[in-house]
């Protein structure tokens, strides 16, 4: 893994850094190496242990196993003090700053020139001007820091990752929320830090990005080490692929497919979107979804797939394009606006956006249903306990007591649920956002036989899944995802395989 | 990948079952203090019967405990959601400045329909302060706490402005009834406390408030992408703690047949808020124990009797309350239960549950 | 009029002197938005001020400002306490209470006879105690400020009673030569001891919250206590330090209430909490934590006073129309604080 022109001796080095959780082995025997004058990425899916590994480096997570040498001795942080103390800087997703402070504030906090004991003001701002100045960054340190862009943020943020002097920078998702030009002067700045010396950790979804900027790159799956490449020296087809693996194989077995012979994209479609989209969010895109159809959304995390499916059910307001359910123009306020035309939305988030935990499995049922009668009119006893029946026996929930906590099911159990709350709902357009997640191989193909059945039986489904084998398993049509825009539709068949799509992730069907 | 937490593994059986139950602490609380009481008064658990009406300290507890009973039903739905209701000791003030100064200029303050009108017009104006609250709660988005922090600032001045800064005293034998009469020897005060808390109590569980009520609080995000409209169930919560509130209010007017604007429902908030913490319902919103709420109830108006009782002056109660409040939030904060987890969890210790 | 308004010295004018070119005089006249609240504050004092003036003989005097000052000192470090407590996101309900004990104590420790100064620091530390506790509680337990400081209120409460269920008046010299002692500023501006504390109290916080790390800390909890932790900030020793200043502050408030009444009773300072906390949420300190002064603090604690004056001076107003005002204008700023935070997200 080590290639022959690594002479100098890495700022970084993490051996063997392993992490467990409570139940979880969150890194196993990781590898990282950082080298001064070189962007180096750290790619994986989420949940590969990125964050994790960004978070044992600076301190905020104690390591397990492994060893850490910065600058050749041997670290142990104890919290993100201690680290930026040793010159590891970081700059978060979401930025870590205080919006109600000041530019100037935000730069010095902690490290403010002093006078008597005293903050001395005059000083704290002309540094942080001069910090500004290096990033070229014209922006009054005076002004408050909320006023600005998340692109300006971002560059602030790194103007107080370099007051302390840091010879490491970690940059953890730093354009996400950056537009085009945002981008290219983040990595103007990138660069100017790089020709200084700074070993730079970079950690995006965006493949175009990281082979714009990296110079060698580290690839992680499930909590393991995959290996450590050259940018130069890999392709993006090869990239992906890594990231996502190939151990899906088991499935294969399962034969779960919807049937490709019937083409439902005959008459109207149940929902229609023409150029629906969101500021920072999603670019416009046009969709349809007929009944009995699955359209499947393909692409990396982060590459808009969750957006899509948010404003098709209402939990995020759309601000350009229009929507057609039926035919009829709709503007999906709220959730609630979805659920009233028949479309049900179970999140990616299960924990935080699905689950209610204290309550019983029964109630979770029929949460959904009750809340579209409202509090007055409760359905009746009888009538409850036949759908949580129905739904227990017709989807195998297990345990199947309907009065056990939720928060006390298994993930692929609670997932379930979920799933029986929105089908006693009697959707017409069901939106699943990774619904197989995080659950065991049965439960997955339990799910994944659920949903072609309902597709059979006349429901559209919008089907979104990091495993693309099951996308390419369920769906009549797939919309392929990218950098946070739609970049090509392909209609599924027996000649589409998965390099197709992995390909047109990969490029985005540009070349 | 997936991790999943196994159910806490059933050690103690039976007995476990008991000790575990929310009511258990609670309970044993309220026994100790009846027990201790007893002790030091044996005469203290005697219900005697004088006139047909029934007498004693029981009574006594049940009957002083009725305005904190209903206040405390209305916080408890309220913190169920998240909120917290600061200003239900200004709707207590309002109702009965509203209520007495009605009777005190009507006609016919003896007239059952001047009482009636009264109490109609005491109550609405509860209601209508509680959808006050609901609103900048729900609508404009205030925190719970300062949005009726607001009311509770200026509702003591309202209910001065309604008696025009007197103490209003009133003779109207109907209205003396609900805070001081009996009824088949139980004071109407109880009953019609009792009554309200029970038929909330009912109705929670018949309709669906009570589940989309605890939905709201436990994950209000997932109850939201489930089609809970949150807003309704918040100001609903709220204006009922207006009214139940207001219907405290007049207990405690009618109790002394006055209504005095100061010190009408002063602190009750606290031991409202006191009441629901002890019976177990997390301030931190989620599933409500009305049941818990019940015995709360009952501790604080024990404590306040027991103080009495032990010759001590009821101005040392709060240090009382105090202790009763740092033990329980102590008992119930995260850390201390995740310590006792912790300990629970090592003793099976080979049950690794990963799935 | 830009020396009311507090910031830790990147006032216009400061801005306007470094001058000297760069990107910082480009917008130097645009107003930030944090300092909007403090500016309506200050804009509604101006209001009373005025229409004051012009209803009623000698509103305007220099006697009415100067006991305003002597009337509010120890509301005024109530409200200093506050704001470090808000600032951090937190909230104390326990000051009234605690105010309450420190007069007690110091009228019961005079009283039995011991000599002021010992009394004096002693009665300030029963506060900080009181704090130190609290923030233990809200720091380590985890327990919810409103639920911490609420236990503390009945428990200062009730020790209350158990020192001096009576009032007890104090005599002892040194105290009440304190307590009586004043000057005149230019002959008309009448300054007591307990002004001159409030303003030494009000300047050490100002010192403290601007001009030192934990200061800084204080304002980034308030902005996002994640990202100060992230930042490397000591967030967990701020978080009990504020419970600790705001307790010493109701200490002190306690002993400027012993002096100005000349007594300790356990009665005092009920609800005086509220007062505390209205002052600070019209002075322009969100509740989310993160934006506020110190000095926006005294001018709400100002401005109440000033309502009160007003009710005073107006004569057929009742009293009860204090609180009924002081309601609408938390509305009021409750509100402009709403608008203000969803423009900002």
């Amino acid at each position: 893994m080590t290639s022959s022109k690594d002479t100098a001796r890495p700022i970084v080095e993490m051996t063997g850094i392993s992490i467990e959780f409570p139940g979880v082995k969150a890194l196993d025997g990781v590898d990282l190496r950082l080298f001064g004058g070189e962007v180096h990425a750290l790619m994986g899916e989420n949940g590969a242990g990125k964050s994790t590994l960004i978070k044992a480096l600076t301190g905020v997570y104690g390591i397990d196993a492994g060893e850490i040498l910065v600058g050749g001795a041997p670290h142990r942080f104890s919290g993100p003090g201690e680290a930026q103390g040793a010159g590891i800087a970081t700059v978060y997703q979401e930025v870590n700053l205080c919006e109600n402070l000041t530019v100037a504030e935000n730069i010095m906090l902690g490290n403010e020139p002093r006078r008597f004991g005293a903050i001395d003001w005059r000083a704290t701002r002309r540094r942080a001007a001069e910090h500004l100045a290096t990033m070229g960054l014209d922006i009054d340190p005076a002004s408050s820091l909320g006023s600005h862009s998340i692109a300006v943020q971002q560059l602030v943020a790194i103007s107080r990752a370099m007051v302390v002097d840091a010879k490491v920078l970690i940059l953890d998702e730093p354009t996400s929320s950056l537009d085009a030009d945002e981008v290219a002067r983040l990595f103007e700045v990138v660069r100017a830090l790089r020709d200084q010396g700074v070993a730079i950790l970079f950690v995006s979804h965006f493949i175009e990005q990281v082979y714009e900027i990296s110079d060698r790159m580290t690839v992680l799956r499930n909590g393991g080490l995959v290996g450590e490449y050259r940018t130069a020296e890999i392709s993006r087809g090869e990239l992906v692929s890594r990231m996502i693996g190939r151990t899906m194989e088991v499935l294969e077995d399962l034969q779960v497919r919807t049937d490709h012979a019937v083409d439902p994209t005959a008459g109207t479609p149940f929902l229609q979107a023409v150029g629906l989209g969101r500021r920072g969010s999603v670019q416009p895109f046009d969709l349809d979804v007929h009944p009995g159809e699955v359209v499947g959304l393909a692409g990396l995390l982060g590459s808009g797939r969750t957006e899509v499916a948010r404003l098709l059910a209402g939990a995020d307001r759309a601000d350009a394009g229009t929507l057609h359910v039926k035919g009829e123009p709709a503007r999906l306020r709220n959730p609630r606006a979805a659920i009233d035309r028949d479309i049900a939305f179970s999140s990616e988030d299960r924990k935080a956006e699905g689950v209610v935990g204290d309550l019983t499995v029964r109630e979770n049922i029929v949460l959904g249903l009750q809340a579209e009668r409202g509090w007055l009119r409760r359905l009746p006893g009888k009538q409850v306990d036949e759908i949580v029946d129905r739904y227990i026996t017709a989807l195998g929930i297990r345990p199947a007591n309907p009065d056990a906590l939720l928060r006390n099911l298994s993930g692929g159990n609670q997932q379930k649920v979920l799933l029986a709350r929105w089908l006693a709902t009697a959707p017409e357009l069901l939106i699943l956002d990774e619904p197989t997640r995080g659950i065991d191989v049965g439960a997955k193909a339990e799910i994944q036989r659920l949903v072609a059945d309902l597709a059979s039986r006349g429901m559209g489904v919008v089907f979104i899944s990091a495993e693309l084998e099951e996308v390419l398993r369920l769906s009549h049509r797939i919309a392929v995802m990218r950098d946070r825009q739609k970049v090509a539709e392909l209609t599924n068949g027996e000649a589409v395989g998965l390099d197709d799509v992995v390909e047109l992730i990969a490029s985005g069907g540009t070349h | 990948m997936s991790a999943t937490s196994a159910p806490p593994p059933r050690t103690a059986g039976r007995l476990g079952a008991v000790t575990s139950h929310t009511l258990f602490w609670p309970v044993v609380a309220l026994v100790a203090l009846l027990a201790a009481n007893t002790i030091f008064r044996p005469s203290f658990l005697s219900v005697s019967v004088l006139n047909g009406h029934l007498f004693g300290s029981p009574i006594d507890i049940l009957r002083n405990c009725a305005p904190l009973m209903l206040v405390a039903l209305g916080m408890t739905l309220v913190i169920a959601t998240r909120g917290i209701d600061l200003s239900v000791g200004a709707v207590v003030a309002i109702a009965g400045a509203v209520a007495l100064s009605f009777i005190a200029t009507a006609p016919e303050p003896e007239a059952i329909g001047t009482v009636l009108t009264a109490i109609g017009i005491a109550l609405v104006l509860s209601l209508l302060l509680g959808v006050w609250n609901g609103f900048l709660v729900s609508v404009v988005g205030v925190q719970p706490i300062i949005a009726t922090l607001i009311l509770m600032t200026a509702g003591r001045g309202i209910a001065m402005l309604i008696t025009q800064g007197q103490i209003t005293t009133v003779t109207s034998a109907p209205f003396k009834t609900l805070g001081a009469g009996f009824w088949l020897g139980l004071p109407v005060a109880t009953l019609v406390a009792f009554g309200v808390f029970g038929l909330v109590s009912f109705l929670t569980r018949r309709t669906a408030l009570g589940m989309l009520v605890e939905a709201v609080g436990i994950n209000p995000s997932a109850s939201r992408l489930a089609g809970v409209q949150a807003r309704t169930i918040v100001w609903t919560v709220f204006a009922l703690a207006g009214l139940f509130s207001g219907l405290a209010g007049l207990i405690l007017a009618s109790n002394v047949m006055a209504a005095d604007a100061n010190n009408a429902g002063l602190f009750i908030e606290l031991d409202a808020i006191l009441a629901v913490v002890i019976g177990g319902t997390s301030l931190a919103g989620g599933k409500f124990s009305l049941s818990g709420t019940f015995v709360g109830v009952l501790i604080i108006a024990t404590l306040t009797l027991t103080v009495t009782n032990l010759g001590i002056s009821p101005l040392v109660t709060p240090l009382f309350k105090a202790l009763v409040v740092a033990a329980v939030t102590l008992a119930q904060s995260p850390v201390v239960r995740r310590k006792l987890a912790e300990r629970a969890v090592r003793r099976p210790s080979t049950s690794k549950a990963v799935a | 009029m830009t020396t009311t308004v507090p910031d830790g010295g990147t006032t216009q004018g400061a801005r306007a002197r470094r001058g000297g070119g760069g990107p910082a005089t480009r917008r130097a006249l645009r107003l930030d938005r944090r300092y909007l609240p403090v500016v309506g504050t200050f804009v509604v004092l101006a209001l009373i001020l005025v229409v004051g003036g012009m209803r009623y003989d000698n509103f305007l005097s220099v006697g009415v400002l100067a006991n305003l000052f002597i009337n509010n000192s120890f509301l005024i470090v109530l409200a200093v306490g506050m704001t470090f407590v808000i600032l951090t996101g937190g909230i104390d309900l326990s000051v009234g209470a605690v105010l309450a004990l420190s007069a007690v104590t110091a009228a019961y420790l005079l009283n039995a006879g011991m000599p002021a100064g010992v009394v004096i620091p002693l009665v300030v530390l029963v506060g900080s105690v009181i704090g130190l506790l609290v923030g233990a509680m809200v720091h380590v337990f985890e327990i919810q400020p409103f639920i911490a400081t609420l236990a503390a209120m009945f428990f200062a409460r009730g020790l209350c009673f158990l020192v001096a269920p009576e009032s007890i008046p104090i005599s002892e010299e040194t105290f009440v030569a304190l307590a009586g002692w004043d000057t005149w500023i230019g002959g008309q501006w009448r300054i007591t001891s307990s002004v001159v504390i409030a303003l030494v109290v009000v300047a050490v916080a100002f010192y403290l919250l601007h001009y030192t790390q934990f200061g800084r800390t204080v304002y980034a909890i308030g902005g996002g206590e994640q990202s100060a932790r992230l930042m490397g900030l000591p967030v967990a020793r701020t978080k009990v330090l504020v419970y600790v200043v705001s307790g010493t502050c109701a200490g002190i408030g306690g002993l400027l209430f012993a002096m100005y009444s000349r007594s300790g009773y356990s009665l005092t300072g009920v609800a005086m909490e509220l007062d505390a906390i209205a002052a600070v949420v019209i002075g322009g300190t969100l509740l989310t934590g993160g934006t506020g002064f110190v000095l926006g603090s005294v001018l709400g604690v100002l401005v109440l006073g000033l309502i009160q004056t007003v009710i005073t001076f107006e004569g057929t107003l009742s009293s009860w129309w204090t609180k009924i005002v002081i309601g609408g204008l938390l509305l009021v700023f409750v509100i402009l604080q709403r608008v203000l935070t969803v423009r900002r997200t």
